[in-house]
């Protein structure tokens, strides 16, 4: 349903706008219940396209809800019942570096990338609404005190989140499924999320 | 994988007087004496493989050398079963030794002299008879090596050969004060006539027997020391790694090697008949270069069936009668006339083995001829024979050595030597005249087939209007790996196939009316013994069944087996002595369950009592199995409880999740990923009790898989109502309960 | 097959990760091994240093029988290049020392936890991972530690309790 939106990407400037006036009015008096309530008739926040990149299985499986990773397209819980770990990056002795390199191994389909590790309890995931996902992700309490500016970075620069455009192979030699935006385009989409406010669905 | 009956055959009750005074002539295999070098020459082999009934072989078996060490030649494979410390402690106790001199080595291949027992002219393992069919044996060689040793040191001491006494590894004349350690006498006892007869020690004096002695492995398995044939370096050697049909059955149209041989490190790549060999430098070259190898395959005569289908045909056949596997009374004619019938329907997948170490073997064939080959062997003289046979010499012209073996759990056990057979074909056709070890990959492993095999049951039981079972009737579809192999004349009987019917034809509880039926279906898809073999399958549908008329006749599961088990009294000690450590009949928490079931196999019986905790989410932990066993005497208690705890989780691993499946012909699982191991997280407590017993030691390394998936099956639907048969368990069924 | 320079027992020299005959510092000891920098470290060990208590049962990090520790951490070698282990210190089962590793092996041991062996040496290299960093690990730390190392023959209860008495003989 949310791919069904309009394509944020072919806005043109007096759209661009319109919509910059309506997220600000909706930002400014009324919140989430309002702003639901006039996204029936409006042009689609671009949170609601970013939110398909950060709910794919290769995003969620990093950002559980709960203390062990998932794996796979359908987020099964990771094999060996791996653990999250103090600082996020696995338990005493079964680190995730232990198995994740710097890189994908092809040949053997476990899948790497510079700080190969969880997302911190506060960025949790799994199960949210776009909306509750856009207010965690916003809140600098919960994304590790980062602005939306720093949050555009982040998702643009970090070598483990780029991960999710080329995720290599599997096991049995298949390519693994990318998340489903290319990066310059969701890039491009938190750009305009971020110029629009940062408003959530 | 030896039945019943053969075990029976040749197992001796240690009280039997006949086996204690007996004047034994025969062969001068022992003529000679306590063997002080470091090998051994066969140039006295006897004329006949070994029996029960041939003078004591201490030669063959012991060696003392100067340095005071005792080693015994293991004519077994150890896989982890930890038969070498049993066997060693059998010769310890008749020679009075101390623990610390005692070492073990693998005895050379050799049918006359290190055949099983129980197998005929056989050198192999399995079966669980490793203790079972040396127990004599070894028992007859020490004691008479300690002969020996009192002879020698009569005569230097010249004192009367009743008055030494030999305790913790010292020879004692009291009266003389004089004493000297077994290797001081070492040489001078090698020149004693070994004694023909000879009385082994009374149970009353055991020291070693029945307690606690470290195992030999420890050390060599707790720092990397130990060696298996993944660990072999020749020479100059070359890995081989072979591409097989991914369909079984299926053989090679065409191939293109031309990617593959530009590989660094790649030497060469060929057909033999198994599939296609590439042969490189290193193991990691022959993995990237058979990668990169390209093969057409012919599946003209290829399994291409998906085991849905093969299920769905098998529980066809389920429902109309096959060969009779066992008869008694009129089963159709009481189910008739039964109060209530109670069916289940119960189906079993492939299983693969999958031992930690993947099979591999090396060879070195020598510039005169002659063909040195080391492996985790099991059945030696099929393998030495295959070896030969391919690469056309004399049996005795190849050298088996049989190493410590990574897991087993019977896949190395096979007919055909099939791995090793793959070696020397390979070793035959390759052109570099180089030592070659062969490696199959995990993926090659769970590929490979030679898988338990699949099963259907079709169980109908009925019960009177009090609640006793007056019919069975129980129909099992499935493959049979025995036809075929050297084995067929001795476990196929009317067309039966005793390893398939093992544990079902022969139920011990007293049902009057009983009838098991097998058909014998056939595929390319290769199978084999797999841990407990037939038993584990008919365990499952024998003790679920057993506990479902229980419930369905108003009475507990326990006393409703011991009334129909009164004739068996192994069987009625195991289940009392598990009920009673298991505090059994206590109430259980909302959640939690508890099941029982008990089980023969390989002269074995083992108990189990199971705690289950169920979710709401429909998982379910097992927390606790109380195991109570009868295997005779009990060589080393703590070794059979290592089995027993092993057993235990090989079953449950395979109950919680493990099936080999195919689509269209092709496996479904390649690694650890498909095929989810047990690990340390899913494993219960367990606890083992052993049932104190003078009778003849009988298995351990098998008997205690059967039991555990029948107990854990109860064990679920005492806490959820909810039956379930087939394995391993569906567990989206219990969801919600 | 393998070439052993010198015995230095502090070696580890920074060098070029693409350099064509790469020098690894295994259990202390320098090995000059003429191998593919993206061996994996596994067979480098085991084929070319000659160290083969350090075993291969699955070549995807699912078995853990591979373990060695890269720095002290234990890590898949089956997962590790060559190259990630230039200018690191590898240690195999052959080179652990320390009084964890003997805390660790003697409880093995004395409990006779081995059947078949052939993971051992896997979950060895864990446990004193493990106890190196946790000296009273719970059960559940245990298991997430441990999970990620298979044993066939399930050697399990007696690694648990392996691993606990291990805990308790280093007080």
């Amino acid at each position: 349903m949310q791919n069904e939106q309009l394509p944020v990407g072919s806005t043109s400037p007096w759209w661009m706008a319109a919509l910059a006036l309506i997220a600000l009015a909706a930002w400014a008096a009324a919140g989430a219940v309002l702003w639901h309530e006039r996204a029936e008739s409006q042009p689609a926040n671009p949170f609601l396209k970013i939110a398909t990149v950060l709910q794919h299985p290769r995003c969620l499986n990093c950002h559980p809800r709960g203390d062990n990773p998932l794996q796979g397209s359908y987020n099964h819980p990771h094999l060996m019942k791996i653990a999250r770990g103090a600082d996020d990056k696995g338990a005493v002795a079964a680190r995730c570096y232990a198995c994740h390199r710097d890189e994908n191994n092809d040949v053997s389909g476990v899948p790497g990338a510079p700080h190969w590790q969880l997302a911190p309890v506060s960025m949790s995931w799994q199960g949210l609404t776009p909306g509750e996902l856009c207010a965690v992700l916003k809140n600098p309490q919960k994304n590790g005190n980062r602005s939306l500016t720093d949050l555009v970075k982040h998702m643009d620069e970090d070598k483990l989140v780029q991960w999710g455009w080329a995720p290599g192979k599997d096991i049995d030699g298949k390519a693994r499924e990318p998340v489903p935006i290319p990066h310059a385009e969701f890039v491009s989409l938190l750009k305009e999320w971020v110029s629009l406010g940062g408003a959530c669905p | 994988m030896l039945t019943k009956r053969m075990l029976k055959k040749a197992i001796l009750p240690i009280d039997a007087t006949a086996s204690r005074r007996q004047f034994l002539k025969g062969s001068a295999a022992a003529a000679g004496a306590l063997v002080v070098a470091t090998t051994i020459d066969f140039g006295d082999k006897p004329a006949h493989a070994l029996t029960v009934q041939d003078p004591p072989q201490p030669n063959a078996f012991i060696k003392i050398a100067p340095d005071n060490t005792v080693t015994v030649l293991i004519k077994h494979l150890d896989m982890g079963q930890g038969n070498t410390t049993g066997l060693t402690t059998i010769v310890a106790e008749e020679l009075d030794a101390d623990w610390s001199q005692m070492r073990s080595e693998f005895a050379p291949s050799n049918p006359l002299l290190y055949n099983n027992l129980l197998m005929g002219p056989i050198q192999g393992t399995g079966g669980s008879t490793a203790i079972a069919n040396s127990w004599e044996q070894l028992r007859r060689a020490g004691a008479a090596a300690r002969m020996m040793l009192i002879a020698a040191a009569a005569d230097s001491w010249g004192v009367a050969e009743k008055e030494i006494t030999i305790a913790k590894g010292v020879i004692t004349h009291a009266r003389s004060g004089k004493s000297a350690t077994f290797g001081e006498f070492a040489a001078k006892a090698a020149k004693v006539m070994p004694p023909v007869i000879v009385e082994p020690k009374d149970p009353k004096d055991w020291v070693h027997i029945g307690k606690r002695v470290p195992r030999l492995d420890s050390v060599g398995k707790t720092t990397g020391a130990t060696v298996y044939s993944m660990d072999i370096k020749r020479p100059g050697m070359l890995t081989a790694m072979v591409e097989h049909s991914p369909r079984f059955g299926g053989k090679v149209k065409s191939f293109d090697a031309s990617a593959a041989k530009a590989v660094a490190g790649v030497v060469d790549v060929f057909q033999i008949p198994q599939g296609v060999a590439v042969l490189a430098k290193d193991t990691w070259s022959a993995m990237k270069g058979r990668a990169a190898l390209r093969v057409e395959w012919d599946d003209s005569a290829a399994e291409q069936r998906s085991t849905d289908a093969i299920f769905a045909e098998y529980r066809k056949l389920a429902a109309t009668p096959g060969l009779p596997a066992a008869r008694r009374g009129d089963a159709e004619a009481a189910l008739k006339s039964a109060a209530k019938v109670v069916e289940g329907e119960f189906a079993f997948p492939y299983l693969a083995h999958a031992p930690m170490e993947p099979l591999n073997a090396v060879i070195e064939v020598k510039d005169d001829g002659s063909v040195e080959v080391w492996a985790g062997a099991q059945f030696q003289t099929v393998e030495t024979a295959t070896i030969a046979w391919v690469l056309g010499v004399l049996p005795t012209k190849v050298k088996l050595n049989t190493l410590w073996a990574g897991g087993s759990f019977g896949r190395r056990a096979t007919p055909n030597a099939d791995y090793i057979g793959e070696l020397a074909e390979i070793a035959k056709t390759s052109k570099a005249k180089a030592p070659i070890h062969l490696v199959w990959s995990r993926e090659d492993d769970l590929k490979g087939g030679r898988y338990r095999p699949m099963f259907v049951h079709s169980v109908r039981a009925g019960l009177d209007a009090e609640g006793k079972i007056v019919g069975w009737q129980q129909r099992l579809v499935g493959q049979s790996f025995i036809f075929g192999s050297p084995f067929e004349m001795m476990i196929v009987k009317n067309g039966i196939d005793e390893t398939a019917v093992e544990g079902a034809a022969d139920l011990p509880y007293a049902i009057p009316n009983f009838a098991v039926d097998w058909h014998h279906v056939k595929s390319p898809v290769t199978t084999l013994w797999w841990r407990s073999v037939g038993h584990t399958h008919t365990a499952q549908a024998a003790e679920v069944m057993i506990d479902q008329l229980a419930h369905e006749a108003g009475k507990d599961p326990l006393a409703f087996r011991l009334d129909l088990l009164k004739e068996h009294p192994r069987h009625t000690a195991v289940l009392k002595l598990a009920a009673e450590k298991a505090s059994y009949g206590e109430s259980q928490p909302k959640g939690r369950g508890r099941g029982i079931a008990v089980h023969e196999s390989f002269n074995t019986v083992v108990a189990m009592v199971a705690d289950v905790t169920v979710g709401a989410d429909g998982g379910f932990k097992v927390d606790k199995i109380v195991a109570a066993v009868d295997c005779g005497v009990a060589v080393n208690p703590d070794v059979i409880r290592a089995q027993v705890e092993g057993g235990a989780g090989y079953g449950l691993g395979a109950a919680l999740r493990n099936q080999i499946t195919l689509s269209n012909g092709l496996v479904e699982q390649a690694n650890f990923d498909g095929y989810q191991p047990l690990r340390i997280s899913d494993m219960p407590e367990v606890e083992v009790h052993i049932v104190p017993s003078m009778q003849a030691p009988s298995g351990i390394g098998e008997p205690g898989v059967p039991p555990v998936a029948p107990a854990v099956t109860n064990a679920i639907f005492n806490a959820t109502g909810k039956r379930l048969y087939s394995l391993p368990w569906q567990l989206e069924t219990l969801r919600g309960v | 097959m393998f070439r052993v320079k010198s015995f230095s027992f502090e070696y580890a020299m920074p060098q070029d990760k693409d350099s064509a005959m790469p020098t690894l510092s295994i259990n202390n000891r320098p090995f000059d091994l003429d191998v593919d920098p993206a061996m994996p470290l596994l067979w480098a060990i085991r084929d070319h240093a000659g160290l083969t208590g350090t075993k291969y049962g699955c070549g995807a990090a699912l078995c853990g029988a591979c373990t060695v520790h890269l720095d002290g951490e234990p890590v898949r070698a089956c997962q590790i290049q060559v190259r990630d282990a230039i200018g690191r210190k590898v240690t195999t089962i052959e080179g652990v020392e320390g009084k964890v590793a003997a805390a660790v092996q003697g409880a093995w041991q004395s409990l006779d936890v081995v059947q078949c062996g052939y993971c051992q040496s896997g979950q060895i290299m864990t446990a004193i991972g493990l106890l190196s960093q946790n000296p009273k690990p719970t059960d559940a730390d245990i298991n997430n530690a441990m999970d990620a190392i298979v044993c066939r023959c399930a050697t399990y209860v007696r690694i648990r309790a392996a691993i606990h008495e291990a805990a308790k003989n280093l007080g």
